[in-house]
Parts: C-alpha cells; sequence; structure tokens
C-alpha cells in the first residue's frame, strides 16, 4: 500500500479535500498525509470512506469536521471545533484542542493527547470523547448521547441541562452545570469506560474516575417553576 | 469579527526582525478585519526626561511642516520628527501635559495616537497589507507589537475608530469582541476627566483602563477591574513598556490561541497567524483560558 503526499501550500484546502473525496469506493490509496496545514480551517472535512489521513502539522477551525469513517490524525494543536458533527470513524489530536471539540457529532471517537478548551462536547449526539488532560467550562452543555472521558479536570458548569449522555472524570470539577449529577458508578458503566479508555490508548485506571449524568429534572414542567416564566 | 495579534521576542537577536515576522501575522487577519489595521511597535526607547507622541492627521500636508520647529519655539527644549505618511512620531523633553495642550491649541485637527517612551501607534483604514505596507511594518525593528484588524460591527470605519487605542504611557489595547455598556461607561468616565474621539466600544475599555491606571491600579488590576465593569465579550491583548497582557472575558466565546517557544510569544485570534513564525511547528500551543490574565515580559 502507497501513501499519498499532499501539499496543502501547494494545492489549498480545497485542493486537499476535493482529492480526499474524489477517492473512489474501495480504493487501495488509503494511507494519506497532508503536510503544511499552517493552521488552515477545515482541512480534511466531509471525510466519508475508510482513509488513514494524518495532518503533519496544527489544523485551524472545524479539521476533520463531518468525518464519517476514516482515521484522522492530527500531529499537533486543533483549532476550534474539530470533529464537529463527527458521524463516525475517529479523529486524534496528539496536542491540545480548542473550543467545543467534538461539538454536536453524532458518533466515532475523538481522542484529545493533550487539553481541551470550553464547550468541549456541547450537543454531543453520540460520539464518544476522550480527554488526556483538561476540558474548559461549559464541556457536555446539553449533551444528549455518547460519553466524555476527561483524564484530567473539568472547569465551571460541567454537563449544564445534560440529557443522556454520560460523563467521566477523572479529576476535580470545578462546579456542575445545571441538572448535572455524580452518579453511581456501577459494573457496566466501569466495563463501558475501560474500553474508551483501552480504544483511546490512555494508560488510566477506571477506578479512578467518578461518573456525571443527567438527574433528569429539567425534562418535564415543574410547577413550582411557574414563577420563572 | 475583527483579528488581533501580538508577538513578544524573548530572545533580543531577533529584534532587528520583529517587523518582518510580525507583519505576516497582521495580513493573516485579512479575513477577520478588512475593515480597517492598525499595530503599536516598541522600540528605540527615548531618554527618561523625554517623552515620545505619536500624532495622526488628517491633512498632513498643513500639519507636519515646521511642527518640530514651531513646537520647540513654543515650549522651549528639543523637539525632533519622524514623519510616517499621515503619522509622525514626536520626541520632546517638554512636560508632557504642555506638549498635550501645545498640541491642541497650535495644531488641533492632530489625534494623538499613543504616548510613552518607546510605544509608536500607526492605524489606518484599509486591507492590513495596505495600512502595513503605508507605516513600513516590514522593517520595523523592536521588542515587541500588538496589531489588529477590523471588521467593525458597531461604529464608523474611521483611522481614529481603528485599533490600538492608547490607554497609558506605553500602554495600548486591541479588541476582539463587543461590549453592550459602553455608552453608560463613557459618560461616566467623561465626568472624570477622561476624553473620546469616537463612539467606539474598544475606546470606552480603553479609557477605562486609562482611569484605573491613573489611579494608581497596576495593568493587572485595571483588567480585573475590567471584569466587573465592562459588559461584554472581549479577548483584549494589552501592549506595554516591557511586553504584553492577554485576557478574555469569561465566557471567552471570542478566539484566542497562544504560542511560545524559546525564542518568542505569540497571540492570535487564530492560529494561522502565527503559523508562518520559525519554530511554529514544535511551539507549544494552547487556548488561553477565560477570566484570566497572562503577561509576559516584565508588566507592571
Amino acid at each position: 500500500m502507497t501513501m499519498g503526499e499532499l501539499d496543502l501550500k501547494e494545492i489549498g484546502v480545497r485542493g486537499v479535500n476535493a482529492a480526499l473525496h474524489e477517492l473512489p469506493d474501495g480504493t487501495n490509496e488509503r494511507q494519506w498525509v497532508i503536510n503544511n496545514p499552517m493552521g488552515q480551517h477545515a482541512i480534511a472535512c466531509g471525510l466519508d470512506a475508510p482513509l488513514n489521513v494524518t495532518v503533519n502539522g496544527h489544523a485551524g477551525f472545524y479539521c476533520a469536521g463531518m468525518n464519517q469513517r476514516a482515521e484522522i490524525t492530527i500531529q499537533g494543536h486543533a483549532g476550534v471545533g474539530v470533529a464537529e458533527n463527527m458521524m463516525s470513524g475517529t479523529v486524534r489530536v496528539t496536542g491540545n484542542a480548542s473550543q467545543s471539540a467534538g461539538a454536536t457529532a453524532h458518533g466515532g471517537l475523538l481522542v484529545i493527547d493533550g487539553d481541551a478548551s470550553s464547550r468541549c462536547g456541547i450537543s454531543m449526539k453520540g460520539i464518544d470523547i476522550v480527554v488526556g488532560g483538561s476540558v474548559g467550562h461549559m464541556s457536555a452543555f446539553m449533551a444528549q448521547s455518547g460519553h466524555l472521558v476527561v483524564c484530567g479536570d473539568a472547569g465551571d458548569a460541567l454537563g449544564d441541562s445534560i440529557y443522556e449522555a454520560m460523563l467521566f472524570v477523572r479529576g476535580e470539577v470545578a462546579s456542575l452545570g445545571a441538572d448535572c449529577i455524580e452518579k453511581e458508578m456501577r459494573p457496566e458503566h466501569l466495563a463501558k469506560l475501560s474500553e474508551l479508555l483501552a480504544a483511546a490508548g490512555m494508560d488510566t485506571d477506571p477506578a479512578d474516575f467518578k461518573r456525571y449524568g443527567s438527574a433528569r429534572q429539567l425534562y418535564n414542567f415543574h410547577i413550582d417553576n411557574v414563577d420563572a416564566y | 469579527m475583527c483579528g488581533i495579534v501580538g508577538l513578544y521576542l524573548k530572545n533580543p537577536a531577533l529584534q532587528p526582525t520583529l517587523g518582518a515576522m510580525f507583519e505576516p501575522m497582521l495580513v493573516e487577519m485579512t479575513d477577520r478585519g478588512p475593515d480597517s489595521a492598525g499595530f503599536a511597535v516598541y522600540r528605540n526607547p527615548v531618554g527618561a526626561d523625554e517623552t515620545k507622541f505619536t500624532l495622526a492627521s488628517d491633512d498632513p500636508a498643513a500639519d507636519w511642516p515646521d511642527l518640530d520647529s514651531d513646537m520647540s519655539g513654543g515650549l522651549g527644549g528639543t523637539v525632533r520628527m519622524d514623519v510616517h505618511s499621515d503619522h509622525a512620531v514626536v520626541i520632546t523633553d517638554a512636560a508632557p501635559d504642555a506638549a498635550v495642550a501645545w498640541l491642541m491649541e497650535y495644531r488641533p485637527g492632530v489625534r494623538i495616537v499613543g504616548s510613552g517612551r518607546s510605544i509608536e501607534i500607526f492605524k489606518q483604514t484599509g486591507l492590513p497589507k495596505d495600512v502595513a505596507r503605508q507605516f513600513n511594518l516590514a522593517g520595523a525593528a523592536g521588542s515587541h507589537a500588538i496589531g489588529h484588524t477590523r471588521m467593525a460591527t458597531e461604529s464608523a470605519v474611521t483611522t481614529a475608530g481603528s485599533h490600538p487605542f492608547a490607554t497609558g504611557l506605553d500602554v495600548c489595547l486591541v479588541h476582539n469582541g463587543s461590549l453592550s455598556n459602553h455608552n453608560r461607561l463613557r459618560r461616566k468616565l467623561e465626568r472624570d476627566g477622561i476624553r473620546f474621539q469616537t463612539e467606539n466600544d474598544t475606546e470606552v475599555a480603553a479609557g477605562f483602563m486609562t482611569w484605573k491606571l491613573r489611579q494608581g491600579a497596576t495593568l493587572e488590576e485595571a483588567l480585573e477591574a475590567g471584569f466587573q465593569e465592562l459588559d461584554g465579550f472581549f479577548t483584549f491583548c494589552v501592549g506595554t513598556a516591557d511586553g504584553f497582557a492577554v485576557t478574555r472575558d469569561p465566557i471567552a466565546c471570542k478566539h484566542a490561541v497562544m504560542a511560545e517557544t524559546d525564542d518568542w510569544v505569540a497571540m492570535a485570534t487564530e492560529y494561522r497567524a502565527i503559523a508562518h513564525l520559525p519554530g511554529a511547528d514544535t511551539a507549544d500551543i494552547w487556548e488561553p483560558e477565560p477570566h484570566r490574565i497572562y503577561t509576559w515580559g516584565r508588566v507592571q
């Protein structure tokens, strides 16, 4: 199998993405490296093939957005909204990620080796996110389903207005958002957490984590809150 | 929108190339701010008994000729002057207040855009690349620089409404975001003697900082007070005589990224403004946290 190289400086973001989109289904040209990303936006967006893509350097906003099936590694820092609206596949960031990592994503696995900034996993809808470091404030805001695993600390208002996503945090939580509570870690949760840590290649003991999720008090209108409207 | 950039050279050997390193940072942020651009360069510090003013004029053909000799004649002492298009850098050993009063009386069309010992501020409407060329940014040597590309949202596209805004001696501010209580705050500050040239929200933030610094606050205290008084969204980059500071409001929805190597520290609204710097590939890169003040250099 050969390794294809794309020079973003030469052909631009559209050229890079078009080259990857044009690959026929079932292609043998599955290994790709994108050189000179130079922090440009929307690199390797909208892929829909079982490709293995390495972004060789720091990426700008929305890198690997809408990904389906591809395995994308960003060698460095990822800007705002990495893997936003991912459907399936895997995205790994070897450095830190800016805010809104994995926003609204429906599936797949996002691994951030370093820290993720604020709003990590905002409105996540089924994605699994594993962060080796810490996450910023308002992470998992309105998270609907999927899992967020944080090996470090979580900032303020974790899981604010959360639906049914499951959150695991190893370190300190600065504060929990509205309707987010600590929950019992049952064997099935530990099993899922172990599976996610293994998939992400994180050598961390699942027993060190606490689980957080929805208290389900915001789901229905409560007559005692009528004065608030 | 708007883009902000800052570069502080930790390695003094790079100082001759400050402008060459910094100009592409500013120009890369053109998409975020094509209306106007500006930058502050810290270079050539003047003597302890001197003050350096950066002046701007809408009518340089009338304002610049003989300004130095007229000022020297009026105030005594020596006055040195370097003209940079419609901006001029004037160095005087007269008392700063007397120099300001003289300018207001004898060159009423001239705006003072910056003052201190090393700061020089240049700003103008137009594309960032044109503004950079007009003031020869690429050729600038110095220790650090901050800059701004503007996409105006709440006040007119004018030179006076462009960033950076001076907030005191050798201190200036660039801003990405918008403030919602600036009219009320402007009226309050005007009652306390702060003068404003525009309807711009960022000028009010700068005025607020000027007001706090005049009261004896440190830069960090002034910024901390800003968290209480400024209602709105902001990522600020503040240039000072010896470095720069970066801070974001507690919600932190206005982008910012920082990068550091052994040779330099840079901040920008987007990483692509930093990507071309030597060593950026292996720099430490992170997003600054909300409601936290980051400083480099010997900031007060």
